[in-house]
């Protein structure tokens, strides 16, 4: 191997240079990609570069977060909400693990984002030196492409590289470590945007007659069913998804992360897919003919078991990731490329159709789900609050215009089945790898990625304490999310799955809690609680009506459950009701 | 048929990059695969890189990981083959006591016989490389074990198509 690894960027024009430190040369490099707010925590390994951003704080904004999960998570909201690459900054060994839990979750939901990580000076790498991780090696199972610098000189090349790769085709993290000794290294700086790597093909190229095949087994179909996905809103292709579906006249089902991408209130929307998902399009994924996913990559969650799903249907697949197609579920016709793009050209294929029959299905199947389910979910007669009527206050105050972020759990699942979308990019959720403290610091990157969006977090008293640190950094930055906390004293999901699989029996998961409207006022967070259903409705709007950061707690029925379910290992149709 | 296991061998194309490797074995050992023999090289491409690797999978679990090895942001391009679609050599090493070279005349023609090469010899020991098919290999060392090996080491696999691999006219079309 050589010394100096080849960074083979495609570059466009050649700028003059100028003689600045590895440290400046970092936030020169930021700058250059138009990154405005940064996400961190500083650290021996990284201090040069916290000194360049100093200097630069009235063109870079560093927002300190309390813990660097904290800041990994925050900088995925922020990319989340915008179209923009969110960027976090720690400092090595203990700093850049701990940001490794937010770049595993950015992988796995396929979020742009930038880690950059400071590392013992060069002479000491492999030596088992203070605050030394090989964080290149941990990280590599979890990063889009990562890369250690020892250079000064190979900065502005390997930071073009890491965001062109991190927003390019399907996104991801990327991690870029830098040994002290390059951080303080001067050299000619030069900056030129990556425009392409050799071996790096972001979108795959389309195939025409893969197009023709789908638009011929979508016209002849008798009962489709489109599932969409993430792709949909990452290839910023909303539109001509709307406007494939109404021409061919598709119900069509989202995936957790696919959720906004068209509004809640959309007749064509029949609701969410997966273990959680709605009745209807759970039910009938195995009476379709043929299932159109786009976007979306079968997770397990979605499909229940393989082997009896959709086995009747033909399959096609729009897909940007190549590695994704035949690798959980078997294609009859797969559409490589890019959503909007392959939307785009299948339209005019498509001939215009209602479906209505087929239509209707859905709507007797949606009834049979309300009066088992949502009835008693949004209008309960009982008297514990329920989570879903606090969506639904939610959902009215905010004119379902607010980009939910929530966390992990039966709160997670009851948001996203109940939350109205009115915009897309409103669902912020860890859908992949289901990370418990995801929702506050993610919020906080949303809301200030989103300024004029009504950004509210809902979490379990479970997952609120998992980053309740970062309260801290919601009271410094005066980020006015709405930080909602639905606390039934019980890690709920788990307690579930213990009473409907383990005989009830309650193992570690009953939580004592601490006073959380005391603990938020302690960071000088207007707070409230609420317990019965008449104070409901005033502290929502009480919370939404606050120009500042507010918290509220609310004591919803400690032993409520989230259905409909399909039991791991069951088949999509075997789902239950109760 | 999908699902039976068989031996692939995997040519895989990369930049000539730190990491690659961990990136290229993680694949395998996250979907607990063992690779039975690996062997990274340059190329016939100035600066780029050959990992070829045997494994024993089932066809449909070959087709997946190749997807995940080419996904990969520094990996060119990933084949995978089966025996009879290449040509491949292993290289093997003996150290063997010099006496015996003079003691047992055996040892003369099993050399000759296996078309093995004499590398070195001193007074303590000679050295016999060897090139071939595994079995070969296998062969010659059953052999030469039964008058004992001082140390023994085998190479991974090497391996070329009978089929032209596009690769170079692909990577044309990069430079530009
Ligand atoms: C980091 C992490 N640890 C453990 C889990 C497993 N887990 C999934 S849901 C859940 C319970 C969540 O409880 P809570 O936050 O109170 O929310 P609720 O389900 O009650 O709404 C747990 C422990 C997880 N998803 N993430």
């Amino acid at each position: 191997m050589k010394e100096t690894q080849t960074i083979q960027n495609e570059v466009e024009d050649t700028k003059t240079t100028e003689r600045i430190p590895g440290s400046e040369a970092v936030v020169r490099c930021l700058l250059e990609e138009g990154v405005e707010v940064l996400y961190g925590y500083p650290g021996g390994a990284i201090m040069p570069v916290y000194d360049e951003l100093f200097k630069y704080q009235d063109k870079i904004h560093h927002v300190l977060s309390r813990h660097e999960q904290g800041a990994a998570h925050a900088a995925q909201g922020y990319a989340r909400i915008s179209d923009k690459v969110g960027v976090a900054i720690a400092t090595s060994g203990p700093g850049a693990t701990n940001l490794i839990t937010g770049i595993a979750d950015a992988q796995i939901d396929s979020t742009p984002m930038v880690c950059i990580t400071g590392q013992v000076g060069s002479h000491l790498l492999g030596s088992d030196a203070f605050q030394e991780t090989d964080i290149v090696g941990i990280s590599t199972p979890v990063t889009k492409w990562n890369h250690q610098i020892t250079k000064a000189s190979e900065i502005p090349e390997v930071f073009a590289k890491a965001f062109y790769i991190a927003k390019s085709g399907r996104p991801g993290p990327v991690l870029i470590d830098i040994t002290k000794d390059a951080q303080f290294e001067e050299f000619d700086f030069k900056y030129e945007k990556c425009k392409g790597v050799r071996s790096y093909k972001p979108v795959p190229s389309t195939e025409e007659n893969s197009l023709k095949t789908a638009a011929e087994l979508i016209n002849n179909a008798k009962k489709p069913l489109i599932v969409w996905g993430q792709g949909v809103i990452l290839g910023k292709a909303e539109e001509e998804f709307k406007a494939v579906i109404e021409k061919a006249g598709i119900p069509s089902a989202w995936t957790i992360l696919g959720a906004s991408a068209i509004p809640t209130s959309h007749p064509l929307n029949v609701g969410m897919v997966g273990m959680h998902g709605n009745y209807a399009p759970n039910v009938l994924t195995n009476e379709c003919d043929v299932l159109i996913a786009i976007g979306m990559r079968f997770d397990d969650r979605v499909t229940g078991n393989l082997a009896t799903y959709a086995k009747q249907a033909k399959i096609v697949h729009f897909e940007i990731d190549p590695a994704e197609v035949d690798k959980n579920v078997k294609t009859d016709v797969a559409v490589l490329g890019d959503a909007k793009a392959s939307l785009k050209d299948l339209l005019p294929l498509l001939n215009a159709n209602s479906h209505n029959e087929w239509h209707q299905k859905f709507k007797d199947l949606y009834k049979i789900e309300y009066d088992k389910v949502i009835k008693n979910d949004l209008h309960p007669t009982k008297e514990g609050l329920t989570m879903g009527e606090v969506l639904k206050e939610i959902n009215i105050q905010t004119k379902g215009e607010a980009a939910i972020v929530s966390d992990v759990g039966q709160h997670q699942m009851i948001a996203c089945r109940y939350a109205e979308f009115n915009k897309t990019k409103s669902n912020i959720t860890s859908g992949g790898l289901g990370t418990m403290g995801f929702a506050l610091p993610a919020a906080i990157g949303a809301k200030m990625a989103a300024p004029d969006r009504e950004v509210v977090m809902i979490a379990g008293d479970g997952g609120y304490q998992m980053n309740i640190q970062e309260l801290g950094t919601i009271f410094q930055q005066k980020v006015p999310v709405k930080i909602v906390v639905l606390n039934n004293e019980f890690l709920g999901m788990v307690r579930q799955w213990q009473q409907l699989f383990f005989d009830k029996r309650y193992a570690s998961t009953e939580m004592v809690n601490p006073d959380f409207v005391a603990i938020a006022k302690g960071y000088h967070i207007d707070a409230k609680k609420v317990s019965e259903r008449k104070d409901l409705k005033a502290a929502i709007k009480e919370m939404i009506d606050c120009n500042d950061p507010y918290f509220l707690e609310v004591r919803v029925e400690k032993e409520d459950n989230v259905f409909p379910m399909i039991p791991t290992g069951a088949s999509v149709s075997d789902i239950r009701l109760e | 048929m999908e699902n039976e296991k068989k031996q692939y061998t995997v040519s895989i194309y990369t930049e000539n990059n730190i990491g690659l490797l961990n990136r290229i074995s993680a694949i395998f050992q996250r979907r607990h695969m063992n690779v039975e023999s690996l062997n990274t090289s340059p190329s016939e491409i100035a600066g780029v890189s050959r990992f070829t690797l045997v494994v024993n999978i089932t066809e449909s679990q070959m087709k997946k990981v190749i997807g995940q090895i080419e996904k990969q942001v520094e990996v060119i391009k990933a084949y995978y083959h089966t025996e009879d679609e290449i040509i491949y050599q292993e290289s093997c090493l003996f150290k063997i006591k010099s006496e015996l070279l003079f003691d047992e005349r055996q040892i003369q023609n099993i050399i000759k016989e296996s078309n093995a090469r004499i590398v070195t010899v001193n007074k303590d020991f000679f050295a016999i490389e060897k090139s071939g098919r595994k079995e070969e290999i296998d062969l010659l060392y059953r052999e030469l074990n039964a008058f004992g090996i001082m140390q023994f080491t085998r190479s991974g696999r090497v391996a070329v198509t009978k089929e032209e691999m596009r690769i170079s006219t692909m990577l044309e079309a990069f430079q530009h």
